[in-house]
């Protein structure tokens, strides 16, 4: 078990996502940087749908009830077990009752802590992720306890520890393809979306980030259809939502560009006020 | 039977878009029902979602689209195949309905802005058949079709950051029921004691796109007896077969 002392910003237990009921309404949610979670899961050999802990912003305080194997991955929040600093996207031994800190923000948004066999929660709709009115609970509360596996762990798994190119959380450069309402920009609004560096404002969650900036814009509404993950959606006020994991299944804005996956989990390690740019390429197999 | 012409689209590297005419139709929507279950039907390797709108059918893939040119060829002699297959089973549901002023808290603007009194906007609103085209915005929330023109009218300018689940309401040319406390700028008109989406149930949400709707006016009492009803897990739902 382990026991939440201080459950942080906005903290929850995420996997790969729900699928197979996007045609009910139920957004497929699941890990925000897959990228650094499914290193996390990797790295303390565990399965890639293994459920992890998406630490937003920090500030999260846990306590373990019994030994196992942990890794943490993605944001650095100056992880602390009792008072030793945790070396990120390593495998590392937790005895019971050491305390995990996440503290200051040193980069990123979201960190990931992965636990030998995955955080057993109870399973809606084939996923564990949280998300309303789908799974019991929404937020990590203080004094939650989350059930985990009893493993008797002889010895750590050798690879020690993987580096992770810093530019993965400081680059700009989001790659992007053409979405299906693309083609009814004009010249000037694709130039536009290529130029310029937008500033993502404070309206930025798992939902969707809302950027700043605005594109001169005509462009109407369209018939409500299905939007994704890393959707970038042109509003009538030219505006831009980027869509994220947690979005809903349909949309009526244009979709004027679709992220790429690297780009959507580069993105979730980004907050407000920090600055993206478009690198928009032809789709090509 | 290939009707349309549709438009296949790349939507990122795992998905594909499949537009019909940009219209709200019933035609376009039974196209569309009869090429999701073709697709549903055939299994292909890979699909994880396949999402209906009015107009479009989006196929997610869980993994990037190894060929997409091949795939797409796939899918347009997929939707030219004629193969007898059972229609989609489709449902008519009654919905019952409390019309109440203590759950339409908006019914008086009908008076000011649209000239009809309490009475009218439910003897219109429960005469009308609605067709479900899709579900969407949230779990279990029905896009549906077929609202009588004398209820049109313009959402709220200052969306209610709460509206009760079960809530019946109109914004603009759309009626539907909020199956899930949430914010909301339509109005609201009544409530439903019925349960739109439970996560807990082999089927979800009973509704499903080609389906209908009929709203069905019940009195408080009725309304306080169908929700302990449904509290109880002994209220079934009226339905009759399309």
């Amino acid at each position: 078990m382990i026991r939440v002392l201080s459950p942080g910003f906005y903290t929850t237990i995420q996997d790969m996502g729900r699928y197979g009921y996007a045609d009910i309404g139920v957004p497929s949610s699941g890990i925000m940087d897959r990228y650094s979670g499914q290193l996390a899961n990797q790295i303390i050999g565990n399965n890639v749908n293994d459920s992890l802990l998406e630490i937003c912003l920090g500030n999260c305080i846990l306590k373990f009830e019994k030994q196992t194997v942990v890794c943490v991955s993605g944001a650095d929040f100056s992880p602390k077990i009792n008072n030793d600093s945790v070396r990120l996207n390593k495998a590392v031994l937790v005895n019971k009752n050491d305390i995990l800190s996440f503290g200051k923000k040193r980069y990123g948004s979201r960190a990931y802590l992965a636990v030998k066999g995955g955080f057993q929660t109870s399973v809606e709709l084939g996923s564990r992720s949280f998300y309303e009115g789908i799974t019991s609970r929404v937020l990590l509360k203080k004094d939650d306890i989350l059930p985990i596996r009893s493993f008797i762990i002889e010895k750590l798994p050798l690879n020690a520890s993987v580096k992770v190119d810093e530019n993965y959380f400081k680059s700009k450069d989001l790659l992007a393809y053409p979405g299906p309402e693309y083609d009814l920009l004009s010249f000037k609004q694709k130039a536009q979306l290529k130029k310029v560096v937008f500033t993502i404002s404070k309206d930025n969650n798992r939902m969707g980030y809302r950027l700043e900036e605005h594109l001169e814009n005509k462009l109407p509404s369209i018939l409500t259809s299905s939007v994704l993950p890393g959707t970038v959606q042109l509003t009538p006020s030219g505006k831009i939502i980027i869509l994220m994991r947690d979005c809903q299944v349909t949309g009526g804005y244009p979709r004027v560009l679709q992220l790429s996956e690297i780009a959507i989990n580069r993105l979730a390690q980004k907050s407000t006020g920090d600055t993206i740019q478009f690198i928009i390429e032809d789709l090509d197999w | 039977m290939s009707a349309f012409e549709l438009t296949f689209k790349v939507y990122g590297k795992s998905a594909i878009l499949i537009e019909w005419p940009s219209e709200i139709d019933k035609n376009i929507l039974e196209d569309v029902i009869l090429f999701k279950s073709k697709i549903l039907k055939s299994y292909i390797k890979g699909i994880v979602d396949v999402i209906n709108s009015y107009n479009s059918l989006t196929i997610v893939y869980n993994i990037a689209i190894n060929n997409i040119y091949s795939e797409i060829l796939n899918l347009k002699s997929l939707y030219s195949l004629n193969i007898s297959q059972e229609s989609v089973e489709n449902f008519r549901w009654e919905i019952p309905v409390c019309y109440d002023k203590k759950f339409g808290i908006d019914l008086h603007e009908f008076q000011v802005k649209n000239n009809l009194n309490f009475e009218e906007v439910v003897r219109i609103h429960s005469s009308s058949i609605y067709t479900v085209y899709f579900i969407g915005f949230l779990p279990g929330f029905m896009y549906l079709g077929g609202l009588d023109k004398r209820l049109h009218i313009a959402r709220k300018s200052n969306p209610r950051l709460r509206v009760e689940k079960g809530s019946v309401a109109i914004g603009g040319n759309q009626t539907g029921v909020y199956p899930s406390i949430n914010a909301g700028g339509w109005h609201i008109i009544g409530n439903s004691p019925i349960t739109f989406f439970d996560s807990k149930l082999a089927k979800p949400c009973f509704a499903k796109s080609g389906d209908e709707i009929k709203f069905i006016p019940v009195d408080v009492v009725e309304y306080n007896q169908i929700e302990s009803e449904v509290e109880k897990g002994v209220y079934k739902l009226k339905k009759s077969k399309l």
